[in-house]
């Protein structure tokens, strides 16, 4: 399998400005992500999940940094203006099932939208590829003809999954896709996922606060806090050796259902205070007012990369 | 291709059979509340007399020009159940042309408002944060900002007035409504997720405003639209009243009781006819708006 | 036996149709006991809370059943010794604190208000000065930092963790006896979400509180309960101790239910269930699990299977142990 580079990030910055000042969500961030994996993108509510995944779909310009797609593409130009063929290749599925599809629209309609755009298949096969992609999705072909409101949430979320594959994509952004859901319907969505992923090739983004997901279906994973990434590591070793503080204390607040579960948690930590107002984030390290082995350096500077395998790398002081 | 063609029928059939499982659904929840059935019932039979009033009227050439002094002045009898005018005319053969002009006019009036008003509006709210924006909500803030009756009559008396200027006057004050009704649904559903991921998948402009937007909105519209008719009854009767809509002998219901309100109190039948057609008109529209509405607040 | 539910039937009335959600509920909280309830989002785990202080809303009747509470049954209750109950015994965490907060007060107002009235049900005017130390001490219980800055806020100016902490603070005044928190940390951080159950934990703990944690969040039920009920559509399918229910779950749906569940120490999730909760304007008549489930037998079809004794502390209804 072909391990290039599909996705590159480097430096990118996205400041809102409101009432309240300027909210620096995104602020120098860099990843990359190669074909055929699933990257998982972790943190609390606020840190700027959702907003990195929607620069990439161009719902809005970047401040600064850079994307490039496929080594051609660069994707600081917004959504409108991006040739078919880009809205062809990337896709994204929603958090909310309640509001990622029309409520006035059949399922037929909502997923052929997409194949008529991008000229998938003959106008008069159009139902036969709907059909085709319910099937694939695990929803049979009565499905079609039903709205939105005569779904259940997970059924739903299968639908915009449905609706995302399409187009034949190669890159998916999903969105906090089956935190709306329950444990039940979530299984049946994380193995769609994993299985159209195998046989499709697909990129994945995945965007989510659920470790135990993360855990699941993702090969890598970055922690973000406030707009800054603070550790990557492969999941193995992730789950393996926490290392950043604030990874450590996400890890350690799970509610654990065995264990076997419990034993991966590390000692130690225990979650404290706050994720502070983007507007002022903290100085230095802006983890440091929840760490509890905060020191002098991590309030004033910026933590550096430190290298902890080839793949494993954390920002904090304490490794220095 | 042929197998193809087999099962792409079967599809095609299943989902004409849902549409018409919709309508089914509406018209269960519509006549759910027995007084829309009664007001759209009324509207239908209005609407029949309206088009055949040639037929239904006793005395169809009293409609216009016509005159017999001899007949004149007679109150409700069996002859003429609503009496007759100064002219000797059948106050209810005129009542029924003038429910004619009465459709006329809603029919003139909501063709051009609605359309107007629902296009600029889905357009402004789409185009939110640009210019296309401030130009179609600062024209209609203007609109609105004129007392609606003195626009209205500043306009029929600028013009030849008749009933149909009248009615582009009537027209011109009410399409900002649905501008602003049409604009604020927009607005608050264009950032919507499944808005984003029609555009990002790459769907047009057009398909955007009339095939996401506008199925949405169009339940409250249409209730607005239905509510409406009486409205434009009753303020086209408000100009034809002070003399700058239909002119006599045109038989329209304002235009009568304009008219004929000369002669009150002794020859109350005269006023009394027409006023109470447009009564009536506006009584249905707004009993069917009722049940307009239940059917789409339900979603 | 502080609380014993038996049969309860709840419905919500609309203009067109009867939605009968609660189908013969059953439950039991013994003092100082903590007890789970999970299940899938509009299985009734709300209703059934809600119910337990008689606030469903209006469209809500209950035509049978009985809450026996400290031997009394409150179905039969007056007013005036329900409302002695909710304000002195019972208090309830609500899901989302913005519905249950009145946006247009002051925290502080709002403390006031519930200190005030559990004081003069136990015969005491309490004057503002005592209201403002009672006040101050429940926010220091629930860790909300400077609580004289709380106290003037109104509930949009705290964060999502604050509100439910004052959520918290104001259920906790009125629950000497029994304290229900519907799904507490739904909308939080897993973070935020850890610290809060610790907390409700360790107050529990000190004022021996009986609770019961609505969620369908399992790992939260398995930390944080003795025992555990599951609900279904409106009918309990299983009840055990907590160890046990987790570790050798009986009914078909519970054993879904925990499988689906992602784990941190492997990979790989169960292949979830199938379908989705019946519709409660006509229900399935037997069990209500029958048309979601993998292992269906002609008789779940047309008759609700009854409760099954599986071992000294395991109840399931389901007729693969009958
Ligand atoms: N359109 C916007 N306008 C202003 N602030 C925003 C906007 N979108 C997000 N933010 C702010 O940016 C920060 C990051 O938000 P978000 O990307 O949604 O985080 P996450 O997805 O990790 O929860 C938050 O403080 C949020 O309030
Ligand atoms: N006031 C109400 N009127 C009508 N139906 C209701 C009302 N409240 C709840 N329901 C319905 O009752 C069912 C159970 O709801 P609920 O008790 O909130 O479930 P849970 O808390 O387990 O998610 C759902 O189908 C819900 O839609
Ligand atoms: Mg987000
Ligand atoms: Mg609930």
């Amino acid at each position: 399998m072909s391990n290039y580079t599909i996705l590159s990030v480097s430096d990118l910055r996205k400041y809102f400005t409101t009432a309240e000042g300027v909210v620096r969500a995104v602020d120098g961030v860099s990843f990359n992500v190669k074909h055929g994996e699933t990257l998982a993108l972790v943190g609390e509510s606020g840190s700027g999940k959702t907003t990195t995944g929607h620069v990439i779909m161009g719902f809005y310009p970047p401040d600064g940094g850079k994307i490039i797609y496929k080594g051609a593409y660069e994707l600081s130009i917004p959504m409108k203006k991006r040739p078919l063929e880009l809205k062809r290749d990337i896709q994204i599925v929603f958090q909310d099932p309640g509001t990622s599809l029309n409520p006035k629209r059949l399922v037929k309609d909502i997923i052929s939208l997409p194949l008529l755009v991008h000229r998938i298949v003959d106008k008069r096969r159009v139902y036969e590829k709907v059909a085709e992609l319910l099937e694939y999705v695990g929803l049979s072909e009565e499905y079609m003809f039903r709205y939105p409101h005569e779904l259940g949430g997970g059924e739903k979320q299968l639908v915009a999954i449905a609706r995302a594959l399409a187009p034949n994509p190669s890159f998916i952004i999903l969105d906090e896709s089956t935190s709306a859901l329950d444990v039940s319907s979530q299984a049946k969505v994380l193995n769609t996922l994993v299985k159209i992923q195998n046989e499709l090739k697909l990129t994945y983004l995945l965007i989510t606060h659920d470790l135990g997901v993360v855990r699941n279906i993702s090969q890598r994973v970055m922690i973000m806090y406030l707009g800054k990434i603070y550790e990557e590591a492969p999941t193995e070793e992730f789950f393996k050796l926490p290392m950043h503080p604030y990874t450590q204390m996400l890890l350690s607040s799970i509610p654990t259902l065995s264990e076997e579960d419990e034993k991966i948690k590390p000692r130690g930590i225990e979650s404290v205070g706050e994720i502070p107002s983007a507007v002022k984030p903290p100085s230095g390290c802006r983890f440091h007012t929840r760490c509890p082995f905060a020191k002098q350096i991590c309030m004033e500077k910026d933590p550096p990369d430190i290298i902890v395998n080839n793949n494993h790398i954390v920002r904090c002081w304490l490794y220095e | 291709m042929s197998g193809a063609t087999v099962s792409e029928v079967k599809f095609s059939e299943l989902e004409k059979k849902v549409k018409r499982e919709n309508w089914r659904r509406i018209w269960f929840r519509f006549k759910k509340s027995k007084l829309s059935v009664i007001g759209l019932s009324m509207i239908l039979i209005l609407l029949f007399m309206a088009v055949f009033a040639e037929y239904v009227a006793p005395y169809p050439s009293h409609a216009g020009l016509y005159i017999a002094f001899k007949n004149a002045y007679k109150p409700p009898s069996i002859e003429h159940i609503l009496g007759t005018d100064m002219y000797g005319r059948d106050v209810f053969s005129r009542i029924i042309f003038g429910f004619r002009y009465a459709f006329m006019m809603i029919g003139l009036v909501l063709s051009i408002v609605v359309p107007t008003g629902v296009i600029l509006g889905l357009i402004a709210g789409y185009y939110r944060g640009t210019f296309i924006e401030t130009v179609i909500v600062r024209l209609s803030d203007i609109f609105i900002s004129l007392p609606p009756l003195v626009l209205a009559l500043s306009i029929a008396s600028i013009l030849e007035p008749n009933i149909f200027n009248s009615m582009l006057a009537v027209s011109l004050m009410w399409w900002p409504w649905y501008v602003k009704l049409t604009y604020s649904m927009t607005v608050s559903l264009r950032n919507e997720p499944f808005i984003l991921a029609a555009e990002s998948q790459g769907a047009s402009t057009l398909h955007i405003l009339f095939r996401e937007l506008l199925p949405i909105e169009l339940g409250t519209i249409l209730t607005k639209v239905t509510l409406d008719a009486g409205w434009v009854i009753l303020i086209g009767a408000a100009i034809s009243f002070v003399g700058l809509g239909a002119q006599p002998p045109t038989p329209d219901l304002g235009t009568m009781v304009s008219e004929y309100s000369k002669y009150l109190p002794e020859y109350w039948w005269m006023s009394l006819g027409p006023a109470a057609g447009i009564v009536l008109i506006i009584l249905a529209f707004n009993l069917l708006g009722d049940g307009v509405r239940d059917v789409f607040a339900g979603e | 036996m502080l609380l014993e539910i038996n049969d309860l039937h709840v419905y919500y009335k609309s203009y067109w149709y009867i939605l009968k959600v609660l189908n013969g509920v059953w439950l039991r909280v013994d003092k100082g006991e903590r007890v789970g309830i999970i299940g899938e989002s509009g299985s009734g785990k709300t209703t059934l809370l809600k119910s337990i202080l008689k606030i469903l809303p209006q469209n809500g009747i209950i035509p049978r059943g009985e809450i026996r509470y400290d031997g009394k049954n409150i179905l039969k209750l007056g007013d005036n010794e329900l409302t002695k109950i909710r304000r002195k015994e019972i208090g309830i965490i609500f899901q989302d604190p913005m519905a249950a907060l009145n946006p247009v007060f002051t925290i502080k107002e709002q403390l006031y208000d519930i200190i005030k009235h559990k004081m003069m049900i136990e015969g005491h005017n309490p004057s503002s000065k005592e209201l403002h130390e009672q006040a101050v001490k429940i926010l220091n219980d629930v860790r909300l930092p400077d609580p004289e800055r709380v106290l003037k806020s109104y509930p949009f100016q705290l964060s999502g963790g604050m509100r439910q902490r004052v959520m918290i603070a104001m259920a906790l005044i009125s629950a000497e006896k029994l304290l229900l928190a519907d799904e507490p940390t739904t909308n939080l951080d897993v973070t935020i979400q850890d610290q809060i159950l610790k907390l409700i934990h360790k107050l529990v703990t000190e004022k021996n509180l009986s609770t019961i944690l609505v969620s369908h969040a399992l790992g939260m039920v398995y930390q944080m309960t003795d025992r555990v009920f599951v609900l279904y559509a409106g009918d309990i399918m299983e009840e055990a101790g907590t160890n046990e229910l987790f570790n050798h779950p009986k009914h078909p749906y519970t054993q879904l239910l925990i499988s689906s569940t992602p784990r941190l120490s492997s990979v790989g999730v169960g292949e979830g269930i199938k379908g989705k909760i019946p519709d409660y304007r006509n229900p399935p008549p037997g069990c209500r699990f029958a048309p979601r489930c993998p292992y269906v037998m002609d008789k779940c079809i047309n008759m609700k299977p009854g409760k099954i004794q599986v071992n000294r502390d395991h109840v399931v209804s389901c007729y693969l142990y009958d």
